[in-house]
């Protein structure tokens, strides 16, 4: 008995280690960094303990802006990205020849680097001195003015950031909703279809209640990845995302880390915590509605 | 019931509402193809025109008349992306490696070892998924600091092996094998390890497949983690050389080599996609579900 | 309402790349189904009795042939426009939704003047469940229920419209043994409460000679025999419809008719004139067998099986085509178990003669 269990916890260490050193110990490390203040990293001192970091990043235009930036972001592309999901879904469980191939194709930008990708988009969206963007080509083929996505106004620059999300996270939802809506047992459309069931009620009696743990679960994790928003910024925008205006909430944390003189790692566990704390109660938020409206 | 219903026209109308429908169907599903495909399409048009042919095009053509592959010389020998290259596909293996080792242990410990406390540990373990790497980056920059492992490839591969995630992948599909197997081998005199990579593993052979590969692929679109550590060109990886060619290098005038470049790099996982397509997406696909 | 199968015919093309041709699941099956009557389609699984359910309610497109409701031709009419009412055979209940709105699921998609008002909705939704007996139910999700009882609610929803044809797929195939027995006798009372035509597909004989009005053999997509079970279990059509009908099974011998006589191996067991010379197949049903110190026919002695009732007794013959024939006695009879042999006569009416080649029944009379 005693032997096995060694073993079992031999068997663990590695994970245990790797875990514990680069997880649980950061975790608690923030934890005690966002509440020392005036925390100077060459000395690796501080004055003491409160609530200072907190209150200069609350009060900070940056923190700020990026926390406008990243709600616009959140709210906008997480129901767009489901809602288009779940029409691409549909359509492709509708058709049987060719499904294979859209799939695939659907599920490209998922293996693909984000910031190489995010480089196309913005060759594709800027307008330079040299030349209109192919997008505003498309937009004067519409009739319409042309606009700078990149370096222009800030809606435009909005659009641009919820677009490339959009299509950034689109094969993931697809993948789930598509095997969700396959997974839904034939024999209820089949008796759906004997008792005359018009095609919308069909839709939202049986498919909608049948797949809404999964679409829950999309909403869930899309609003946590939406917050978590930094990457595809830098692909568009480069790593000055300041400058832009089109900071995020991720992408302050990284500037108070790495930044101007070595880091404050203060503002930065502070402004970290108040992020996990935003999503931590938008998913509390989400699984409470969840509870009431994911049928069995 | 019916009265006098003329049935063949009601025969004929649904069939013919059937295929309007699925045009739009079709219709809508090509739209977005092309707005999936056409940023590909236009990565690699623009890396083979030429440099003054790009720029002197005010409005963007759809085509090139002169395709030429300078870009992809000039991308090569003005930034060292060879480099970045090797750095990504050695930090790329050794981390995947790393990983499955880690990975198939603690697996196998949670789905059939004994051991007290077994129970409590996965379910701090679970806890640990919760934490997002955001907050984890904070300190394992400071730590990576100050054990003086910046700019190095133990620093960059260390933090990164750790995943709880791939773990719960692989502990259910090992829980999915039957425990007489185990037993039955116990009895034979089989020791617990030989057990492992003698009869597990070969069973669970899809799923490391998969696992392997997503590791992969998080491994070489890796971007943050990199950024912060490394500030020396001599180790960067593929993403964030990218970046420093964008703002520094040649990117802002030369876009076709940047595109070149952007190619490059986007090659080895898409060839990937393609011909582990199915794997990859049934792995998600489970991936998620069980989320 | 009276249904009409002309020349059906459904052939599924073949999607496996080895083999060749196609699959033809029902092959040119014409039938005629009175008001009101319970029938029974019966085979092995693959015999395309399913097939022929999905074609009758609309589900399948037939390949050729038409399909009549009474006088209308509803070959072409997709299955909403049919009024049939189906249960499937894992029920197919929404488990969103409680027994009450399962049921009343149907009636909210009638359109126009055919809408209902909601009191008379919930009417007739209560009159289904007090048909099946699940009354009590009402408010319970299908989750929460047993098999039996969600069957009973897949049958009150088929039936709240109304249909003009009721269609089972493998109603009992989902119950224990217990339940069987029982949900069969319900499936009968509902059929004779509301006389509406009812079709049920199964692969268990006993289920269907019990119940059914009429039942249909079918094998391999071809219709062997129709008739009512007595009929078909008394005068089968060929061995197949033979073999298939009957618990215990019938027993098949080798054997011979020559010069109008019957025989089994070495034993001549009864005249049959009439019947030109040539090998045959002959089936002797378990309750075939007399038991007689003189009888013709001579088998090496098993054992004695006691069933209270009747015995039954398992021996062998060289000329029989298993290993243990298997017959039914009266338990009034005392078999000698000392002995190595025993002898039986055979009752005419339960023995069938069948050509070697064609399988199928010659007719004769021994009297």
């Amino acid at each position: 008995m005693r032997n096995s269990n060694l073993k079992g916890w031999l068997y663990l260490l590695p994970a245990i280690l790797f875990l514990g050193f680069f997880m649980v110990y950061p975790l608690v490390d923030v934890l005690v960094y966002s509440f020392e203040e005036g925390y100077n990293f060459a000395s690796q001192t501080s004055f003491g303990v409160g609530l200072y970091n907190y209150s200069y990043v609350l009060h900070d235009g940056y923190f700020l802006q990026a926390v406008k930036n990243t709600f616009i972001l959140v709210v906008i592309t997480v129901p767009l990205s489901t809602g288009i999901a779940l029409l691409i879904s549909l359509g492709l469980n509708a058709v049987r020849p060719l499904r294979n191939l859209y799939q695939t194709i659907f599920f490209l930008p998922y293996v693909t680097n984000t910031l190489a990708v995010g480089l196309v988009f913005m060759i594709l969206f800027k307008k330079t001195a040299y030349s209109e963007g192919m997008i505003n080509l498309l937009i004067h083929w519409f009739g319409g003015e042309s606009v700078d996505f990149i370096d222009g106004p800030y809606w435009a620059k909005m659009f641009v950031m919820c677009f490339y999300t959009i299509w950034v996270v689109m094969p993931f939802k697809i993948l789930i909703l598509t095997s969700a809506l396959a997974s839904v047992n034939q024999d209820y459309y089949r008796a759906a279809r004997v008792d005359a069931t018009p095609k919308w009620r069909i839709f939202t009696q049986i498919t909608l209640p049948m797949i809404s743990p999964m679409v829950f679960y999309l909403v869930i994790t899309g609003f946590i990845g939406a917050f978590k928003a930094y990457s595809d910024e830098v692909a568009l925008f480069g790593t000055d995302l300041n400058a832009a205006g089109m900071n995020t909430i991720v992408g302050y944390v990284y500037d108070m880390l790495y930044g101007d003189s070595g880091g404050y790692p203060s503002y930065a566990s502070a402004a970290a915590l108040i992020l996990f704390v935003i999503v931590l109660t938008i998913t509390c938020i989400n699984l409470l509605v969840s509870k009431k409206h994911v049928h069995y | 019931m019916a009265k006098q219903v003329d049935y063949e026209k009601i025969g004929r109308s649904a069939r013919a509402r059937g295929a309007a429908g699925k045009t739009v169907i079709y219709a809508l599903l090509t739209v977005w193809a092309v707005m999936v495909l056409f940023p590909f399409y236009w990565m690699v048009l623009t890396s083979v025109k030429s440099y003054s042919a790009y720029n002197s095009e005010y409005i963007p053509r759809f085509f090139t008349l002169s395709p030429t592959l300078q870009n992809y010389a000039d991308a090569f020998t003005a930034v060292p992306l060879a480099r970045y290259f090797l750095n990504t596909l050695v930090f790329t293996l050794v981390t995947t490696a790393v990983m499955l080792l880690v990975v198939v242990l603690a697996a196998f410990a949670f789905a059939r070892l004994d051991f007290r406390g077994k129970n409590i540990a996965f379910t701090l373990f679970l806890s640990l998924m919760m934490i997002p790497s955001e907050l984890v980056v904070i300190t394992n920059f400071v730590t990576i600091t100050n054990l003086g492992l910046r700019n190095t490839f133990t620093g960059l591969i260390l933090p990164s092996v750790t995943s709880v995630f791939y773990i719960y992948l692989l502990k259910e599909n090992f829980e999915q094998i039957p425990g007489e197997l185990y037993r039955a081998a116990k009895v034979d005199g089989t020791s617990d390890f030989k057990y492992l990579v003698k009869v597990m593993l070969p069973i669970s052979q899809p799923t490391i497949v998969t696992i392997t590969i997503l590791k992969i692929i998080e491994c070489w679109n890796s971007y943050v983690w990199p950024r912060l550590i490394t500030d020396d060109a001599a180790y960067f990886l593929v993403s964030n050389g990218i970046q420093e060619i964008r703002e520094n290098g040649f990117g802002r005038e030369n876009i076709p080599a940047m595109m070149a470049a952007v190619v490059v790099i986007s090659v080895p996982l898409i060839v990937l996609f393609l011909i582990f397509h199915k794997k990859i997406m049934a792995g998600v696909s489970r991936g998620g579900t069980k989320g | 309402m009276r249904v009409v199968l002309e020349h059906l015919t459904k052939i599924f093309p073949n999607r496996n790349k080895k083999a060749r041709g196609d699959v033809i699941a029902v092959n040119d099956f014409t039938f005629e189904i009175p008001d009101g009557q319970l029938v029974g389609l019966l085979g092995p699984s693959g015999c395309g009795k399913s097939t022929t359910l999905n074609l009758i309610c609309g589900l399948e497109k037939p390949s050729s042939g038409k399909i009549f409701f009474g006088d209308d031709d509803v070959t072409d009419l997709p299955p909403e426009n049919r009024g049939v009412g189906f249960v499937f055979q894992n029920y197919a209940l929404y488990p969103h939704l409680t027994v009450l709105g399962n049921i009343l699921f149907p009636l909210q998609n009638l359109k126009g003047s055919a809408r209902l008002p909601k009191e008379e909705m919930l009417r007739r939704a209560e009159e289904a469940a007090h048909l099946v007996q699940i009354d009590n139910l009402l408010e319970r999700k299908p989750g929460e229920m047993s098999g039996g009882q969600q069957q009973r609610v897949a049958i009150a929803r088929a039936l709240v419209k109304m249909p003009r044809v009721l269609l089972l797929d493998e109603p009992l195939s989902n119950l224990d043994a217990r339940l069987r027995l029982q949900t069969r006798e319900e499936i009968r009372r509902i059929q004779q409460e509301t006389k509406i035509t009812t079709i049920f597909v199964t692969h268990d004989q006993e289920e269907a000679m019990s119940i059914s009005d009429m039942i249909v053999v079918m094998k391999d997509g071809v219709v062997q025999q129709i008739g009512r079970p007595q009929d078909v279990y008394d005068r089968p059509v060929n061995l197949f419809v033979a073999k298939f009908l009957g618990t215990p099974p019938i027993n098949v011998f080798e054997g011979r008719v020559k010069d109008g006589r019957l025989f089994v191996g070495q034993d001549e067991i009864l005249p049959a004139p009439g019947v030109a010379d040539r090998p045959v197949y002959v089936g002797i049903r378990p309750e075939g067998f007399v038991l007689r110190d003189d009888g013709p026919l001579c088998c090496g002695l098993t054992r004695v099986e006691v069933m209270g009732r009747d015995t039954s007794v398992v021996s062998t013959h060289p000329a029989a085509v298993s290993v243990s024939i298997r017959s039914i006695i009266s338990a009034e009879n005392r078999v000698n178990t000392d002995s190595a042999a025993v002898r039986f006569a055979v009752k005419p009416g339960k023995t069938f003669i069948f050509d070697r080649d064609t399988e199928e029944r010659v007719h004769f009379s021994a009297e």
